[in-house]
């Protein structure tokens, strides 16, 4: 009889590859199926990017037309922030924080999955929205433009948003939840791994703000297909009004794309470094802070549009408050580094490249906060430079550090370090050179969303394509490591890098529902350095040589 | 020779300062200011890049100096110091943007108050002040005399001169109402108060001259003001700022800022010559036609070329 019960328990081996092709309710699974659809849609918005910046080295509109221009750079907003970064940031959610809190799975895995099998039909409608003639009035689709330009690719891409709202409204409910009852019995609020922290808070802003972006979308679909009038104004209705409801969630977004990657970092950094994170609260409760008035900036995309003076200052004055938990982050994130022992891997090499890229993106937040220098600014290049920061300099060098931080854990195989460094050295240099241009370009009086430009721009816009190029390349080590790793790379332990959060004290990669047994919590997730280091180290050993005995 | 650390500190921090205050004074990163507002956006960024120069090479120093300085030796499995925090350092570096933000904040109030931003004319949507009772089927009711006429943007009451602006695929039309002139150019006299009553024929379209760091969306269905004063006689970009179609890379033209005297010439010139552009003008508002025609006819507004027209139809 004894047998029997070992046999009912679930077998601990590896997950076979037909699973990841399947409505499968592990967390592990779908993390990795989000991880896997994201970066491909990753790749297709890359090579929209790569065509736009094409057309853009020459002052002429010669290589696409303009119409496909414009279908262009719709979709490669579109696809960027809901195909890639958005479900990025669910899959390190998915991954993790079961394992970071201890639990066997998700709250609700049958829901989980549903919100992953969301995503990809999602996608297929966005890219076949081409079948149709794509959507042209970039990804915040302002009417009465976006009523205009070809009715069915517009409804395409509603329709493949309102899904993509939908499952990430599913997955924040799930994270919530998660997060705040299924933690092991030790582990309160203030011991949880930031990355948790930061979970929460993206999950609190989704669901405070993507209905309202559904509730937007329906009505503009209305306007388009029924020939109602809400947001079209030769019917009596108010294009600004769209605009609000539109930037209600569309700014909120901006942190949602964010904060999950903030949380990454807070778990990189002190790991490599071999350093306590430096002011765990402040952390915790700067990002709380950013939820909260994340929320109540979105005028601010709209300070040259339908809005009096008196809401202009408002904004404003919210808008800029924000430098002040970003600000905390940063400087946490320095002073945790500041006297550690830094091992310069590939991980921390994109941390680090995320603190000091992140931070030209917070410098220019800060000054377009501030309404007379926007208004000058406003739908200019350097507008797009500035969110290329945040998103790629930011986010996206974040998720790179992530994915090569937990890519043993993930996969139970060691990367490849060199191919991890030149992927970083190259990404690197290719933002930088792409994205540092288009500050000058807008400054200097150059709109955004042309493909026709004056001459006077090409020098910069022929550097920025440039980059874009080193940027193309610097995907081939990257793809190589991925695939070559995963065949022939050495075996990862259990924990390679030394680390205190729970998802280290399981296998590599875990075993289905996670632990052999419960996880004790014999350390708060960054207490490096904190005791007496030998004890530390020897009880770190003992710890190991105890669970892998069992 | 061993110099003390703390020397090294200050000659860093003047370093820091001087460089700050440099860079934020000698960037050359705008255009040229054609007014005085211009002027005053120009010194808030202006100091913004010298706070964010500042800022920019503290943190990246620390970074650099991490990167040299706190290296892990080969083999060494040791951790760093377990300091977990230091809540007087924390309250310095929450306190300090804190500060910096609310001066910027008021710094930008002043601007954009002397722009003529928070004109009462503009700056409210509904002033309740100017409602008025009225009886309607038995009942009182409030009504707003000056809805539908209150428009949006940066206004000013007392204008020297007032020009009505239509934004359509893919062109501005200036109409001068004192004169009768409609053109595909905006004139203005220099040193005069101008105001433009905007409105847009078919998407939302924005207004932009960057000499005058001055933007306002133009929007179907509803009016938008901007006013400047140019002080600098020069030929400058409009240049459409939201994305309004295909074309919207080539929705151009040109702001005139002139004499008194080139710019009554202008009008006189213009007050009759222009009956037959006023006749296209007509017809390009009634006629349905395809984007393609309809900018082939102003193309002498948009500073595109016959060859670059061909081209785009070739594509």
């Amino acid at each position: 009889m004894a047998t029997n019960t070992v046999s009912e328990k679930p077998q601990h081996k590896q997950r076979k590859l037909i699973d990841y092709f399947t409505f499968n309710t592990d967390h592990k699974v779908i993390g990795i199926q989000y991880l896997v659809t994201s970066f491909l849609f990753y790749f297709i918005g890359g090579a929209f990017a790569e065509v736009v910046r094409t057309e853009l080295a020459t002052p002429d509109p010669d290589i696409v037309s303009p119409e496909l221009y414009n279908q262009l750079f719709t979709l490669h907003g579109t696809i960027m922030i809901f195909l890639w970064i958005v479900p990025a940031g669910a899959a390190f959610a998915n991954y993790l924080i079961p394992l970071m809190i201890g639990a066997e799975d998700m709250a609700f895995p049958r829901l989980n999955a549903v919100a992953f099998w969301m995503a990809p039909p999602g996608g297929v409608l966005l890219l076949g929205s081409f079948l149709v003639g794509a959507p042209q009035s970039g990804w915040t689709s302002y009417p009465p433009l976006s009523l205009m330009t070809g009715k069915w690719g517009e409804e395409f891409w509603i329709l493949s948003l309102l899904l993509l709202g939908t499952s990430s409204i599913l997955g924040a409910i799930n994270f919530a939840t998660t997060i705040l009852k299924m933690r092991i019995k030790d582990m309160d609020l203030y011991s949880m791994p930031l990355f948790c922290w930061a979970m929460l808070a993206t999950s609190a802003l989704i669901l405070l703000s993507t209905p309202v972006l559904a509730g937007a979308l329906i009505l503009l679909s209305f306007d388009l297909i029924a020939g109602t009038s809400f947001f079209n104004p030769t019917g009596g209705g108010d294009p600004v009004v769209y605009q609000h409801l539109f930037w209600f969630y569309s700014h909120p977004a901006v942190y949602i794309m964010i904060l999950p990657f903030f949380g990454v970092i807070s778990e990189v950094i002190p790991v490599h470094s071999r350093k306590p994170i430096f002011g765990y609260r402040a952390i915790a409760y700067s990002s709380l802070a950013i939820t909260f008035l994340g929320l109540i900036v979105w005028a601010h995309h709209m300070f040259t549009s339908g809005t009096p003076g008196w809401l202009r200052m408002f904004f404003m004055a919210t808008t800029m408050l924000i430098a002040v938990p970003t600000g905390i982050k940063i400087f946490s994130w320095c002073a945790t580094m500041w006297g550690g022992k830094i091992e310069l891997n590939t991980p921390m090499l994109f941390a680090m490249g995320f603190v000091s890229s992140f931070l030209i993106g917070g410098f220019t937040r800060g000054m377009i906060s501030f309404l007379p220098f926007d208004i000058y600014v406003h739908d200019t290049y350097f507008i797009v430079g500035h969110f290329h920061y945040v998103l790629f300099g930011g986010s996206a060098l974040a998720l790179f550090s992530g994915f090569y931080h937990w890519y043993p854990k993930m996969t139970g195989k060691n990367y490849h370090e060199g191919l991890g460094q030149l992927h970083f050295i190259l990404t690197f240099i290719g933002l930088n050179i792409t994205f540092m241009p288009m500050h000058q370009l807008g400054l200097m009086g150059m709109n955004r969303r042309v493909a026709l430009y004056d001459v006077e721009f090409q020098p910069l816009n022929l550097l920025s394509t440039a980059g874009a190029y080193v940027m193309a390349v610097s995907t081939i080590p990257f793809i190589i490591n991925v695939i070559w790793s995963l065949a022939k790379g050495t075996q990862a332990e259990r924990n390679p890098w030394r680390a205190l959060t729970l998802e280290w004290q399981t296998a590599s990669p875990p075993i289905i529902e996670n632990f052999e047994e419960e996880p004790i919590l014999w350390s708060g997730p960054y207490d490096y350095g904190v005791d007496d280091e030998e004890q530390e180290e020897e009880s770190v050993a003992d710890m190991l040589a105890d669970v892998s005995a069992k | 020779m061993n110099i003390p650390g703390n020397i090294i500190t200050l000659i860093a921090g003047i370093l820091l300062t001087l460089i700050s205050l440099w860079y934020g004074q000698n960037h050359g990163l705008m255009p040229v200011e054609a007014s005085q507002g211009a002027a005053e956006v120009d010194e808030l960024f202006n100091l913004m890049m010298t706070i964010a120069t500042g800022l920019f090479l503290i943190v990246e120093g620390v970074l650099v100096y991490c990167l040299i300085k706190f290296r892990r030796k080969k083999g060494d499995k040791t951790d760093g110091p377990g300091v977990e925090g230091n809540v007087p350092l924390e309250i310095v570096w929450t306190a300090i943007p804190t500060v910096i933000v609310f001066i910027l904040a008021l710094y930008s109030f002043e601007v954009y108050n002397n722009m003529g931003g928070l004109d009462p004319e503009t700056s409210r949507d509904f002033p309740q002040g100017e409602m008025q009772m009225a009886e309607n089927k038995g009942k009182m009711v409030a009504f707003n005399p000056h809805q539908g006429h209150l428009s949006l943007g940066i206004g000013n009451a007392k204008a020297d001169l007032e020009v009505d602006v239509n934004g359509i695929q893919y062109a501005w039309i200036f109409t001068y109402p004192d004169s009768g002139v409609v053109s595909g150019e905006l004139h203005v006299p220099v040193n005069k108060q101008v105001k433009l009553n905007m409105k847009a024929g078919d998407v939302i379209h924005a207004f932009w001259v960057p000499q005058l760091r001055l933007k306002q969306d133009v929007l179907p269905g509803r009016d938008s003001n901007l006013a400047f004063n140019a002080n600098r006689i020069g030929n400058y970009p409009i240049v459409c700022a939201e994305l309004c179609g295909a074309y919207h890379g080539g929705m151009k033209t040109t702001l005139y800022v002139e004499s008194e005297e080139d710019y009554q010439k202008w009008i006189q010139e213009n007050t009759f010559a222009n009956a037959q552009e006023k006749a296209d003008t007509m017809a390009l508002m009634t006629q349905s036609m395809t984007g393609e025609k309809r900018l082939e006819m102003h193309s002498h507004h948009l500073g595109v070329t016959p060859e670059t027209l061909a081209q785009l139809h070739n594509n």
